[in-house]
């Protein structure tokens, strides 16, 4: 299902270890408008429990997860 | 009326007085090892993400952590220059708190650190200031080892402060934490 989603960003947080990700995730979602998505691309297996705790706590919403070779792929809608 | 009573009179005011409690985490960082500071500063720095307001109160060893190398104070007594001598003059002079071996465990920590892209402590200190991470620093501790305020790194929010200072912050926020 995550794949036919278009992201209106896409960011590329490949090769950065905890606590990066969600640094770069929190300031990146606010770059673009209420209602878009931003695809974030990690490699980081911490992400994976990382993301939904984040968006959990600051109220934004993963729309899609995607996870094939060693990469992670997360479309992330800015909700507020 | 007793002591006790009086004294839980005084609590029931001050349980009354207290502000509401805010999105915030305050921690007080203690220790001087390299290994706990990253520690202090990952939560510090994944807090700010979390969309957190984030105090940290440096006292004893920590302390020394946030005396930049490059700088020098002038003034100091013997004993003073002494205890700065032995303590580490900044971040990139803290060691771990185990398997130091002389300072070989440490090196060898920093070089595992850099190749799995993991930021340094002056790195990250770097981070918490553009993130908006206050820093308190005890002022106690401070008188102590002898350190003064023009020895320390330039942080866009640091301050001198208190005990009071941070258990009014504690307080007011959802974590709190002692490292």
């Amino acid at each position: 299902m995550s794949t036919e989603l278009k992201p209106d960003k896409v960011v590329d947080l490949k090769g950065l270890p905890c606590p990066m990700p969600v640094i770069q995730i929190s300031q990146q979602i606010m770059t673009v408008a209420v209602g878009q998505v931003v695809e974030a691309i990690t490699t980081d297996p911490g992400s994976l429990a990382d993301f939904p705790a984040w968006a959990a706590s600051t109220g934004q919403e993963i729309v899609g997860t995607d996870q094939a070779a060693g990469e992670i792929r997360f479309y992330v809608k800015r909700l507020h | 009326m007793s002591t006790t009573q009086a004294a839980m009179e005084q609590q029931q005011q001050a349980a009354a007085r207290m502000p509401a409690v805010e999105n915030k985490i305050s921690m007080v960082v203690f220790s001087g090892d390299l290994d706990k500071l990253l520690a202090s500063l990952i939560i510090a720095t994944g807090a700010v993400a979390m969309g957190m307001k984030v105090k940290l109160f440096f006292t004893f060893w920590g302390t020394a952590a946030l005396r930049d190398p490059r700088k020098t104070a002038r003034g100091k007594n013997l004993m003073s220059t002494m205890f700065g001598f032995m303590l580490p003059k900044g971040a990139p002079k803290v060691k771990l708190s185990k398997m130091n071996m002389g300072g070989m465990g440490s090196a060898m920590m920093k070089m595992l650190m850099k190749k799995k892209n993991v930021a340094s402590l002056e790195e990250m200190l770097t981070l918490a200031g553009q993130l908006g991470v206050e820093i308190c620093v005890c002022e106690m501790s401070m008188d102590l080892m002898g350190f003064k305020r023009e020895e320390m790194i330039d942080y866009p929010n640091m301050k001198v402060c208190g005990v009071a200072a941070f258990l009014a912050d504690a307080q007011t926020s959802r974590i709190q934490l002692f490292i």
